[in-house]
């Protein structure tokens, strides 16, 4: 009975859906409130219905009811509940309805929030909404149902989860990816709402602005989980592979990361305005697209589990009507959006239209690199692949021109900076990156890397540019009182700007150390055996057999010893084989520290009792993450601001308790 | 020409030098890292180059893998239609490389014509099966 409930909810949903997306469009044009307030609680009916289809399917799963050919084919009677939970978005059915959730969760966060837009506006945007809701809900109905039933002769157990995602990144990674992911709809939905209506003006940037952040933040966050887990669970000791579907995930990011700049200057400035629309609109096309590639088979890859061709058309069938629909309009209305007001060359817009260019570069070319192999396939022109070394030899400098362009951005005035000024601050700073660069490259190792160099001399540049930045910023207020006490007087998003930026120096130090000077060595150990790796020694004490919940395990036992032959840790790592399965796994054996992590990974038996064992020894590769980390906080503080909430304060009379204490943040 | 028309047009100077200059790069850097993908049958036949890195993937032959006794390497052989090829490995082997599974290699020929593989891949799931090597099974199938 449970499946069809979730069925039947997830039909209500769409019906909702389809309201949403008629409804408050007609209200706004016929000017009727009534139909326009429809979306609000529309909105809210469809995120109850889907999230009742979505509880449906989880307890499907807790319940063990193979009788539903999803949860067979993802699920085992034998898996832990937790994996039964997150079994739940493993396969191609479930994560769709985990994207359409999310979705749908947006769509009720706007329906909360919309109350001090204009009515028009929020009812355009809560159709909008509608719209990418209907095509994801139809695409779920008609070709991937995930209630399913297999009747009249279920299997007696299920098929077991992928070993691969029975894991704690499988709780975090996918769906805070989708909150990212999705969450550009928002933006989408206020952009397309603006070209409707033609009009766009910075209170607009200032109600969208909070979206895009939080949005970008989820992101930010969903991918470096990513990392973080196939770091650990794939056994290679690598974050970053420039597998498509890392790549897909990137590419919205950057465009996303372009959008949140870009509405800084439509919101400070009023420029840029018919840019940040189409950025809006290539960042959920972006998202979209990411799906496509997934969803569709196209690719294969860790993530490609559904290649069925009927998904694929319909996936590429919407993805084309949403994009060019969209983009037909933009066409159509951004000409009215120009604005006539001039900065200056010397300026903080033209920093911030150089980020915006290297972000769009630098998405363009993740973007060949990921569909050439594919567009070289179609046209039968022979089967090729593009190795990780034409990213890494494009998307490096873009990163560090990048950075270089911050470090003057950040400096600069608004509308019109000056030259003599800027010099007069930078000078020493430059000199002192440059040097410090050059200086890092020649102590920390006896090779000199001119890439690490580089790197190096970019983070010094970001670190110095920004903390003279603050020290400006804070030079009237420090007079009176504790540099700390004058941190505290500056605009929340100020201070979450900084602390973003401090983040991507972070992450650069991580990727720059940690491809600059990483060690490894594959070979073959008996027990007893010790091999030196830099300056840690470790000693491979063989291995035990151990039974899991659902795999027999392996378990190696290496100490690492330094060069006092002092313990430093003892690491265990595993190579499980999944009963049901009967698939092999590989969890490595870490040993995490700031400035260091020792990794060390089990390959297979060699007789004897010697085993295949893979050692690393990474420097800062935590850096990456916890860089990430900065980012994601620092665009949470920027999402606070008080200035978003002006509006509220104002309007006292609606104000309900919890949106109050926010405003006070 | 005004100031206003001269900065904007320095603007689109710059962007258009930017982007040529991007467009250059991508495109060179693509050449340089392309990796042709050859099944067995081209490997053996002279139709894959010697010495250039290419990719190549097949079905691992039962019975064929051999560990050297010293180190990490091993040799086995892959097909696809019959066709055989030896390849040559050195490092820990991916954790779902079975006797009778598909796998995709990136590596160079030497002169022997043996594959002298770098990177192997067999993927994450016990029913992959590499879409080249099924693409040349299908070939190899078709033909005879």
């Amino acid at each position: 009975m449970n499946p069809e409930l979730g069925l039947f909810a997830l039909i209500l949903a769409t019906c909702l859906a389809i309201l949403q997306s008629v409804a408050p469009l007609f209200g706004s044009y016929s000017g009727r409130l009534p139909w326009m307030a429809a979306g609000k609680w529309l909105a809210a009916g469809q995120f109850v219905f889907v999230l009742l289809s979505f509880i449906c399917l989880v307890v499907a799963f807790l319940t063990d009811d193979f009788t539903v050919s999803y949860v067979a084919n993802n699920s085992n009677s034998l898996l832990p509940d937790i994996y039964k939970l997150t079994a739940t978005w493993a396969g191609h059915e479930g994560s769709l309805l985990l994207w359409i959730l999310t979705l749908a969760g947006w769509g009720m966060m706007v329906s909360v929030r919309c109350d001090k837009l204009p009515p028009e506006l929020s009812a355009r945007v809560l159709s909008v909404l509608g719209m990418v809701s209907v095509g994801f809900l139809l695409f779920i109905l008609v070709t991937s149902n995930p209630f399913a039933r297999i009747l009249p002769f279920p299997p007696q157990d299920g098929a077991d989860l992928n070993p691969l995602l029975q894991d704690v990144g499988m709780i975090f990674h996918p769906p805070v990816l989708y909150m990212g992911y999705v969450g550009f709809a928002v933006v989408f939905a206020f952009a397309i709402a603006a070209l409707l209506g033609g009009q766009l003006d910075s209170a607009w940037a200032r109600w969208v602005r909070p979206w895009t952040t939080a949005a970008w933040c989820f992101l930010t966050l969903g991918i470096s989980l990513g990392s973080w887990w196939a770091y650990y669970e794939l056994g290679w000791g690598g974050w970053w592979f420039w597998d498509p579907v890392e790549n897909a995930s990137l590419m919205p990011w950057l465009a996303g990361t372009a959008l949140m700049h870009s509405l800084a200057v439509t919101e400070k400035r009023g420029l840029f305005k018919s840019w940040t629309l189409l950025l809006a609109i290539a960042t959920f096309s972006l998202s979209l697209f990411g799906t496509f590639l997934v969803r569709s088979g196209v690719l294969t890859s860790v993530h490609a589990f559904a290649s069925d061709p009927e998904r694929g058309m319909f996936i590429l069938a919407y993805l084309m009507v949403v994009v060019g629909a969209s983009l037909a309009l933009f066409a159509v209305r951004a000409p009215q959006m120009g604005s006539r007001i001039t900065f200056s060359l010397l300026s903080r817009e033209t920093l911030l239209l150089v980020n915006n260019i290297l972000l769009a570069v630098s998405c363009a070319t993740v973007l060949l690199g990921t569909m050439f192999p594919l567009l070289v396939d179609a046209l039968d022109l022979g089967m090729i692949s593009v190795g990780p070394p034409y990213f890494n030899a494009l998307f490096v400098p873009q990163v560090l021109l990048l950075g270089l362009a911050l470090g003057i951005g950040i400096l600069l005035n608004w509308k019109s900076g000056s030259f003599s000024k800027l010099l007069h601050q930078v000078r020493w700073i430059a000199l002192v990156s440059a040097l410090g660069g050059v200086a890092f490259a020649l102590f920390y190792a006896e090779r000199f890397i001119v890439s690490e160099a580089l790197a190096m001399a970019v983070v010094l540049w970001l670190v110095l540019t920004a903390g003279r930045d603050i020290l400006d910023k804070t030079r009237n207020a420090r007079q009176k009182m504790s540099f700390m006490a004058s941190l505290q007087k500056l605009p929340a998003s100020y201070l979450g700007m900084h602390l973003a930026h401090l983040g991507l120096a972070l992450t650069i130090i991580g990727a720059a150390m940690t491809s600059g000077y990483s060690l490894q060595r594959d070979l073959r150990m008996s027990p007893g055996d010790t091999a030196w790796l830099g300056q840690y020694q470790f000693r491979f004490d063989g291995v035990t057999q151990m039974q899991g919940p659902n795999y027999v395990t392996n378990i190696g036992i290496i100490t690492i010893l330094d060069d006092q032959q002092q313990p430093i840790a003892v690491l265990q790592p595993e190579k499980r084989v999944y009963s049901v399965r009967g698939m092999p796994m590989t969890e490595a054996g870490i040993d995490p520290g700031l400035t260091r992590d020792l990794y060390v990974a089990l390959g297979e038996p060699l007789g004897d009792d010697s085993w295949a064992v893979r050692l690393h020894v990474k420097p800062y590769v935590r850096l990456i993450w916890l860089g990430s980390i900065f980012m994601a906080l620092g665009g949470l503080l920027a999402v606070c601001d008080k200035r978003y909430r002006i509006r509220l304060k104002k309007n006292k009379t609606n104000l309900k308790p919890g949106i109050a204490l926010g405003g006070q943040v | 020409m005004n100031p206003v028309r001269r900065q904007r047009l320095l603007l689109i100077l710059l962007l258009l030098a930017g982007v040529g200059l991007a467009t250059t790069l991508a495109l060179f850097a693509l050449k340089e890292n392309i990796n042709h993908y050859f099944s067995p049958n081209q490997m053996t036949s002279g139709e894959a180059p010697i010495g250039q890195r290419i990719r190549g993937g097949g079905i691992v032959v039962p019975g064929s893998l051999e560990r050297n006794p010293d180190d990490l390497t091993v040799t086995f052989k892959m097909e696809t239609g019959g066709t055989e090829v030896e390849v040559v490995y050195t490092g820990i082997l991916p954790d779902l490389f079975r006797e009778g599974q598909g796998i995709v290699g990136t590596g160079k020929l030497d002169k022997n014509r043996r594959f002298i593989a770098d990177e192997l891949l067999a993927k994450h799931d016990e029913n992959y099966m590499p879409p080249e090597v099924q693409d040349a099974i299908d070939k190899a199938h078709n033909a005879s």
